[in-house]
């Protein structure tokens, strides 16, 4: 270890420290004035982002290689630092009037998101594993943040066992591969593979309990069990921030092991994730029209999101179109967190005591007695069908048509079928805030509905620029290789 | 003579992993448990690495296996449900999991040319207590410092989860047991 290689993953090395820093400097605020502690991470966080920005996508290894840094890990970190700063802006007024106000919240949430910023980093097999770990303990510990709740306990003991089941799958994983290979680090993987020194079917197996685990983590079918439960019963800026932060993680681990490591296992592996990525879009959009508990909803959307990222992957091992579907995903994540952001932003004002306030019914009269959240609420909900504006629209776009460009036509077309099921749910929500008469009560709260406006703003102004971010997307693959 | 008792050896591990997963009391499970482990420590001794070897009788099946036995008998839950919650499950895994290993032996029996065996590293140090401490503390120095961070959260977790501020573990007990008495009277 050298001060180069500190310097390196600077940003993280900050970050972690100064979540540790928080988590001490916690201890002498006072009980009524958590506010600084929120702040203070807040503050951590917009450093940590410039230093990100500041050392920019040169592609740069350290620690013996086990960490690498390039653009695809800035593109994601960008993703993650600024799901943390909504996340803290969503969960402060929240915790607060639940009741539930702790300063540890704060720094655990800075804790995930330096272990999602490792993942995005690894370039071995261990690091990805720890960095799997680092991200899923503190949001287990948020699940459970509302512990005298026994749906929130439930959540997190779900959480947490099948969790830890899913964590036993990947470093049973990783062991194989290691078995097979003599190397953990992705290089050492890539030209054992090459050499053809290596043990195949091992190989293999480790490949598919990888491929596991880290379903799992992104709640793909049918490994989606945990998902409703989890969502339903966390504390909804936890939600907001899980459903974000760990499936954008997991995928980033999927992208660089299975791009990177797996080319070779393509005629093996391709059917399997079509299957999956097929599989997961019926489940997730046909499961999520009975739901009247907009979390469930949200949930059940957040599944058949990860089919549609996980449909930018079937192509992986294709060379020539691997690197633009990939760029696609990237391009969806982005979409997709700032419409989960959004649409959680509004649930959260919409939330009372008790957890009333959370089914779809009680959202009746929303759009006419608060225009702006009403608004809002459309848009994200319209960019989660994909509808023409809005982000999600490109976000779809780019992705049915890589998968068509892979020469996967019947996924794209299953793809198209599924949104327009998913209209059905997304736009009754609409239909409720608009059509039927009612008085919410709202908790509103700037934090929160700047949160929700910005988000909506950027959704549908992005929407007009979308070349340019694809162009970042794909400046951030092309240094992945 | 190495081959015959690798293949006792290999016969208490499996045999252990099955009573710890089968029998119904779970004193039973977790003693079963820190046999596998005992004996998977010999195996990593016939491998030659007797400081993993020693970690491991330690660590899992010396300071964590006392903690689980701990654990049991202070909440007196040695006894196990009898009945399974989810039906035919048992049944299910038990048909997947031949299957999976009928895949495995056929792939590695009958195809041989896709299992290559990779070659262990020869240095006679490996695996010594010096050899571990130097590669801990100059290659892997990131993943230590990683795990220190794993296990503050577990304790803020720990911490977090059992016991409120200023509140004791009973205060919470009741709050939680009023709360279930309010929950069923709804």
């Amino acid at each position: 270890m050298t001060i180069n290689d500190l310097n390196t993953i600077l940003p993280l090395v900050v970050l972690a420290g100064w979540s540790v820093v928080v988590l001490l400097a916690d201890l002498w605020i006072p009980k009524d004035r958590k506010g600084w502690t929120a702040a203070l991470s807040a503050v951590g966080l917009v450093v940590v982002l410039g230093l990100t920005l500041a050392r920019g996508g040169t592609v740069q290894k350290a620690f013996f290689g086990t960490v690498l840094v390039d653009g695809f890990a800035l593109y994601l970190d960008i993703i993650f630092l600024v799901g943390g700063l909504a996340g803290i802006a969503l969960a402060y007024d929240y915790l607060k009037r639940m009741e539930l106000e702790r300063g540890e919240y704060y720094p655990l949430l800075l804790i995930a998101i330096s272990g999602m910023m490792l993942m995005t980093y690894a370039n071995d097999l261990i690091i990805v594993f720890l960095a799997l770990e680092l991200l899923s303990l503190p949001l287990y510990i948020m699940a459970g943040f509302a512990r005298f709740n026994l749906q929130s306990e439930e959540a997190a003991l779900k959480y947490f066992l099948l969790g830890s089941f899913a964590s036993g799958l990947v470093l049973y994983g990783v062991a194989l591969l290691f078995g097979a290979s003599g190397h953990t680090d992705l290089p050492g993987l890539v030209n054992t593979m090459r050499a053809g020194t290596g043990n195949q079917a091992l190989f293999l197996f480790g490949a598919a309990l990888l491929l596991v685990g880290f379903s799992f983590k992104t709640g793909i079918v049918p490994f989606h069990m945990w998902m409703p439960d989890v969502y339903q019963g966390a504390p909804s800026p936890a939600t907001a921030f899980m459903s974000v932060g760990a499936k954008a993680a997991g995928f980033a681990a999927l992208m660089r092991v299975f791009v990177t490591v797996f080319p070779s296992l393509s005629d093996d592996l391709t059917p399997i994730l079509w299957a999956l990525a097929a599989i997961t879009m019926v489940v997730g959009n046909v499961l999520a029209i009975s739901q009247k508990n907009i979390k469930r909803l949200l949930a059940y959307s957040s599944i058949a999101q990860s089919g549609y990222l996980l449909m930018a992957f079937v192509p992986y091992a294709n060379a020539e179109v691997s690197s633009d579907s990939i760029a696609a995903m990237l391009f969806y994540l982005l979409a997709y967190t700032l419409t989960t952001f959004g649409a959680w932003a509004v649930i959260i004002q919409m939330e009372q005591q008790e957890r009333r306030g959370l089914e779809v019914a009680d959202y009746a009269g929303l759009g006419k007695r608060h225009p702006w959240l009403g608004l809002a609420m459309t848009i994200f909900m319209l960019s989660f069908t994909g509808v023409p504006l809005t982000l999600g629209f490109w976000g779809k776009f780019y992705l049915f048509s890589t998968a068509v460009e892979g020469g996967f036509v019947g996924l794209a077309l299953i793809g198209l079928l599924t949104s327009v099921v998913s209209a059905f749910y997304y736009l009754r929500v609409v239909v409720v805030m608009y059509m039927q008469p009612g008085d919410p009560p709202v908790k509103q709260n700037r934090w929160v509905n700047l949160t929700a406006l910005l988000a909506a703003a950027v959704v549908v102004g992005l929407a007009f620029i979308p070349g340019s971010v694809l162009d970042l997307a794909l400046q951030a693959v092309l240094q992945l290789q | 003579m190495t081959t015959a008792l690798y293949i006792i050896l290999a016969v208490v591990i499996v045999g252990s992993a099955l009573g710890t997963i089968m029998s119904r009391n779970a004193v039973y499970a977790a003693l079963y448990l820190a046999l596998n482990f005992m004996s998977v420590a010999l195996l990593y001794l016939f491998l030659g690495a007797p400081f993993i070897a020693l970690v491991q009788v330690t660590v899992y099946a010396g300071s964590i296996m006392v903690l689980f036995i701990f654990v049991i008998m202070l909440l007196g839950a040695e006894r196990l449900a009898a009945s399974e919650n989810l039906r035919g499950q048992r049944f299910l895994a038990i048909a997947l999991g031949v299957v999976l290993l009928a895949i495995l032996g056929t792939v590695f029996i009958s195809r041989a040319e896709l299992t290559g065996i990779v070659t262990p590293p020869t240095a006679v140090d490996f695996g010594s207590p010096r050899q571990i401490g130097t590669a801990l503390y100059t290659q892997y120095w990131l993943p230590v410092m990683i795990t220190s961070m794993l296990l503050l959260v577990a304790t803020v977790g720990a911490i977090l989860l059992t016991r409120g501020e200023g509140t004791s573990i009973r205060d919470n007990l009741k709050r939680v047991d009023e709360k279930e008495q309010a929950d069923q009277e709804e």
